[in-house]
């Protein structure tokens, strides 16, 4: 098992390739002018076939992962990704499909779309889905550009305040920001939940809508979520869902019931598209019947039989488009699988084994001595644990803790988010994890807490096991290496030629 | 199935240690008039063998056409290897690289594809990836604003040469802040953008100019003259190329005198399948000077405890999670996993494999043009010299004639009567390495008879 | 508990003026706010010539975990910016009342400093905000 691997370009040799892959040579192109022409070569790697499978097998080697590790990162819903939905998605005809394609050479792939829509709906009682939007933060920027579109439609063009709670993620204030509005902060209470006097005076005749999540980023649920829904509405402003921790609540309750009228699905987390080391997600967006005139666009639309690209035509108020094509097809269609092997019996568990899980390692942290930042709450599919006391008097901080358990095998649960809790954990550990795998974790934290009091620092120092030890972040922050440049013989100088001579 | 590994005794066992009597008891918080009946409209669950069955079916029925359509998606060979080991759990599941100790295979391969795309670009420095060419554009629309000081006007200039869903996109994605896009036309002879069209905003106040080589039409842009034009005039420049090209075109960093200010596009070409469209990435990269306007996640290398080399993410102070509203842009995402695959494909192919392929492609192109050329009733649009695509002209309207095309097996092109009426009939075609010259005569055969038909008709 | 210079003047947004008693004033952010931000790795200042409004954004401080806007704690011209930030911006962090300064301004109207905070002012808003 390495710890450790070179950069590519280490490994290149002049004149060598993967000389099998190349097409054949052809005469020189006449019609293409001199002027326009590449002079020296790009800086690529020069490796044979087998040198570049076992560099990045290596590197795969160097990461931790859902198929290799437990991976309690709240708000994030690191589940398993069911093989079946990589295989399938990846059938040779799906894959060669060119997006222009005509619907005549698309109707599987379209009724898959079509039919993901309206399951989509189905679970979130909405009554109408764009799946374009390539990300979550990207399904954020449509559902917020909906509301404004839908007031302005209205003519109202006063309202540009969107309200967020102090504890959102950070893309919902940055979203509303790149929609033009203006973002309200307004503050959550002790318990967790939404102050509603400090909402009752932040509406307005300003008021386009509130941001919210429900479970919230604390991990517990808006118990008055329809009274805040009836706070904005009689304002006149709109409710928008952020899907960030649907899992929470799959087949239990549904956004539309409690009175959203727009929301953002994270695809990739709630339905298992692979987060593959960054992306692509998916952030497919419902809608109650009053926005549905401005959903981005395309859409998938069924005439009898036959299913069909929407046109422009038909959807004359559409925020527009916001992909080249039409999303992240290849992302929906593992979403789509993902939830025909679910059916709605599978439905209803995702949201039960999740909050169980949750809350049974919300209860032996509790009983191990830790402290949970709403105790009196009932965890959600997450919870949130605060290491202030630990950070206070032993000097050890919930970075500390998270970087010490990645010694033990497990990623770190999401830390400093929501930044409301001092030295927090935000633990989600999905319903696909078993209790073996949760109580190993548990005992983890259980003896790192032991350390923490014992050798604190050798907790401080963590990790130790790792192919790297703590990155120095100043240094990369002020430093900037960003990309590989050859080092000429002899020379120290730390900004260097670009391309090898 | 749900993939729940929970038996009964673990379920007993969990809930004696929670002190509740049943999962319901979990769900009391929530009122009890918000939870929902059974989901009706979701089908039965089915198992692997059946969505097998289902999927493999709706498949077939796609079937696998012989396609000749360009337009912003590439079909290009992709050797095996790149996603046997792009769908390596240890990749295909691996998260956001936020803990860098965990993750140094997914850092040091965006490190290196920075490195790779920055080259490719001719450009100094490069982020880990955006979400397509489209948004790519628009995010560096909104990141020239940001970085042309002199510049307070906000008009962004679009030659109609850019890719039409582009220019839409941006439309969508920045106009919303108040960005203005001011179109310039091209010159009907030649499917390009004169720079004589830009003189009636000499003057202005212009921030960025946008030139997309090569152009939506497949032509290639007199980029040095626009450029040197933008830059004589503090106007900040964005290039949108393609990927492929780039082995044989000069590449942005060295258009006009000393390059341009911002480079995207789609890195599409590279390793990624069609797939209806997506998931694909797009890159960008720029001059050093304007690094801390790059949006999105950038990595570093840098030193650990020890002295030993390893990558983080960096310059993350800019980004949504910390600046909240005064964030660079909202995104939040890299499109990590087909970034893994284009440069799994770029080590592959190297300088030279990919020099063969934009070449390949560029030869086929011109023997396909040639003989559709020879089929009556069609003839090339344009005189300037092209890159791998090409527009034909026909003598009568292109739907029946794709339609066709369709019924023989043939995916024709894409029609520009939607995007440029003013063209006539026209038709955008693409031939990559791809295809072979039984393929182009099967084309040629498939269009004669389409031809002869919609004559008769 | 930081270094609240006496003679200095203070805004709510934590930067410092010292008035330089030749019609200009210099400016910077205090001990307190260097501390929250932790390690700086990149500062931006104004140019020389460069025009700001009272409360206008002017500068940027960058650490490893915020990037926050200064802003002008009066109206004015900027006759410099401290260029050894470019190179050094941990100037800041060593010494943010006298090496670490950021820029100096020719402010419009003189009068304005008398409404900047005292440093007593000042350490009753640290203290208020439980630093």
């Amino acid at each position: 098992m390495t710890t450790t691997e070179k950069v590519i370009f280490e490994y290149s040799h002049r004149g060598r390739g993967a000389t099998d892959q190349w097409p054949q040579a052809v005469p020189e192109a006449t019609d293409l002018p001199m002027a326009l022409r590449r002079r020296s070569a790009p800086m690529l790697p020069e490796v044979s076939e087998i040198e570049a499978v076992r560099h990045f097998t290596r590197l795969s080697q160097l990461n931790f992962s859902i198929d290799t590790n437990f991976y309690p990162l709240g708000s994030c819903t690191m589940k398993y990704n069911p093989k079946a939905c990589n295989q399938y998605a990846m059938l040779p005809e799906f894959l060669a499909r060119h997006p222009l394609a005509p619907e005549s050479h698309g109707q599987g792939f379209l009724a898959c779309m079509y039919e993901l829509q309206e399951m989509l709906k189905e679970v979130t009682g909405m009554q109408g889905v764009s799946l374009t939007p390539m990300a979550g933060a990207h399904g954020e920027f449509a559902g917020v550009a909906m509301i404004r579109a839908y007031h302005r439609a209205r003519g109202d063009l006063a309202r540009n305040e969107i309200i967020v709670p102090e504890a959102a993620h950070g893309t919902n204030p940055a979203t509303a920001t790149m929609c033009g509005c203006v973002v309200r902060e307004i503050a959550v209470d002790g318990e967790g939940d939404v102050d509603l006097e400090a909402l009752k005076a932040a509406v307005g005749p300003k008021t386009a809508g509130i941001m919210l999540t429900n479970p919230s980023t604390l991990g517990v649920f808006e118990r008055r979520i329809e009274e805040v829904a009836r706070i904005v509405h009689a304002a006149g402003g709109l409710l928008y869902y952020d899907g960030a921790n649907l899992n929470a609540i799959l087949g239990k309750v549904r956004p539309g019931d409690m009175g959203f009228d727009v929301i953002h699905m994270n695809l990739h987390k709630t339905f298992s598209t692979p987060h593959g080391g960054g992306g692509p997600g998916a952030g497919a967006v419902g809608v109650s019947t009053r926005l549905a005139p401005f959903l981005p666009i395309p859409i998938v639309g069924k005439d009898g039989e036959r299913y069909r690209w929407l046109s422009e035509a038909e959807l004359p108020q559409s925020i527009g488009r916001l992909s080249a094509f039409m999303g992240n097809a290849g992302v929906l269609l593992r979403a789509y699988i993902y939830m025909r092997l679910l059916g709605r019996e599978g439905m209803a568990q995702v949201g039960e084994f999740a909050t169980l899980n949750a809350n049974y390692m919300l209860a032996r942290l509790q009983k191990a001595g830790f402290d949970a930042a709403y105790p009196r709450r009932r965890a959600s599919h997450e919870f949130i644990i605060t290491l202030k006391r630990q950070a206070r008097e032993l000097n050890v901080t919930a970075m500390d803790f998270a970087k010490r358990l990645l010694d033990h095998g497990f990623h770190a649960p999401t830390t400093y988010f929501p930044l409301l809790v001092p030295e927090c954990l935000l633990i989600e550990p999905t319903e696909t994890e078993s209790k073996d795998v949760l109580d190993a974790f548990i005992d983890a934290l259980v003896h790192i807490q032991r350390e923490a009091e014992e050798e604190p620092e050798h907790v401080r120092a963590a990790p130790h096991t790792m192919p790297v030890r703590r990155l120095d972040d100043v240094r990369a922050a002020k430093q900037l290496d960003l990309t590989w440049k050859p080092k000429p013989l002899g020379s120290t100088d730390p900004s260097l030629a670009e391309l090898p001579a | 199935m749900a993939f729940i590994p929970h038996t009964e005794r673990d379920v007993a066992e969990m809930l004696a240690a929670i002190g509740v009597s049943s999962i319901e008891q979990l769900f009391e918080e929530i009122p009890a008039n918000l939870r929902t009946r059974a989901l009706a409209g979701v089908p039965t669950a089915l198992n692997e063998m059946e969505i097998g069955r289902l999927m493999s079916a709706r498949a077939k029925a796609d079937g696998r056409p012989l396609c000749f359509i360009g337009a912003g998606a590439y079909e290009h060979h992709i050797p095996s290897a790149v996603w046997a080991i792009t769908s390596r759990g240890e990749f295909y599941s691996a998260y956001t690289p936020y803990q860098a100790e965990a993750s140094q295979g997914t850092l040091q391969l965006l490190y290196e594809y920075q490195s790779m795309i920055a080259s490719l670009t001719g450009m100094q420095v490069s982020n880990a990836s955006l979400y397509d060419g489209a948004s790519a554009v628009a995010e560096a629309c909104l990141m020239a604003v940001r970085a042309n000081r002199k510049s307070k006007s906000q008009r962004i200039l679009v030659p109609t040469t850019v890719h039409p869903h582009y220019r839409k996109v941006a439309a969508a994605t920045a106009g919303n802040q108040g960005l203005r896009f001011d179109e310039v036309p091209y010159s009907p002879a030649e499917g390009r953008t004169l720079v004589e069209s830009l003189a009636k905003f000499d003057g202005q106040d212009i921030t960025a100019l946008v030139i997309q080589q090569p152009n939506f039409f497949g032509v290639l842009e007199d980029v040095d003259a626009l450029t040197l034009w933008a830059r004589a005039r503090n106007i900040l420049v964005i290039a949108v190329v393609n990927p492929t090209s780039l082995a044989l075109l000069k590449p942005p960093g060295e258009w006009g005198a000393n390059g341009v200010d911002i480079a995207v596009g789609d890195g599409q070409p590279l390793g990624v399948p069609l797939s209806s469209g997506g998931p694909y990435f797009g890159f960008m990269t720029t001059r050093m000077e304007h690094v801390r306007q790059l949006p999105g996640r950038i990595v570093g290398r840098t030193l650990d405890l020890n002295g030993k080399p390893g990558f983080t993410l960096t310059l993350q102070a800019r980004e949504q999670h910390i600046r909240r509203a005064k964030a660079t842009s909202n995104i939040c995402t890299n499109q990590g996993l087909l970034v893994t695959a284009g440069t799994i494909y770029m080590s592959i192919m190297g300088p030279q494999g990919l020099e063969r392929v934009a070449a390949a492609s560029h030869a086929r192109t011109r023997e396909l043009v040639t003989a559709l050329s020879r089929v009556k009733g069609v003839r090339t649009a344009f005189t300037a010299p092209c890159f791998h695509e090409a527009v034909l002209l026909l003598d009568r309207p292109v739907a029946p004639v794709l339609k066709s095309l369709e019924g023989q097996g043939v995916l024709g092109g894409f029609n520009l009567a939607e995007h440029y009426p003013e063209l006539g009939p026209a038709l955008l075609v693409c031939a990559t390495e791809t295809k072979t010259a039984e393929d182009i005569e099967t084309y040629a055969r498939a269009l004669t008879e389409a031809m002869k038909a919609a004559r008769a008709a | 508990m930081s270094n609240v210079p006496a003679d200095l003047k203070y805004t709510r947004t934590h930067e410092w003026v010292r008035d330089l008693k030749d019609g200009t004033v210099e400016i910077g952010i205090t001990d307190h706010a260097q501390h929250s931000l932790g390690d700086l790795v990149f500062v931006e200042v104004p140019e020389a010539g460069r025009e700001v409004g009272a409360g206008e954004p002017c500068a940027v401080v960058e650490s490893v975990k915020a990037a926050s806007d200064v802003y002008a704690p009066v109206a004015g011209v900027v006759t410099a910016g401290n260029s050894q930030l470019a190179t050094t911006p941990e100037l800041i962090n060593q010494d943010a009342f006298g090496a670490g300064w950021m820029m100096r301004v020719r402010p419009t109207n003189g009068a304005m400093l008398a409404e900047l905070m005292s440093s007593s002012e000042y350490e009753a808003l640290l203290k208020a905000e439980g630093a």
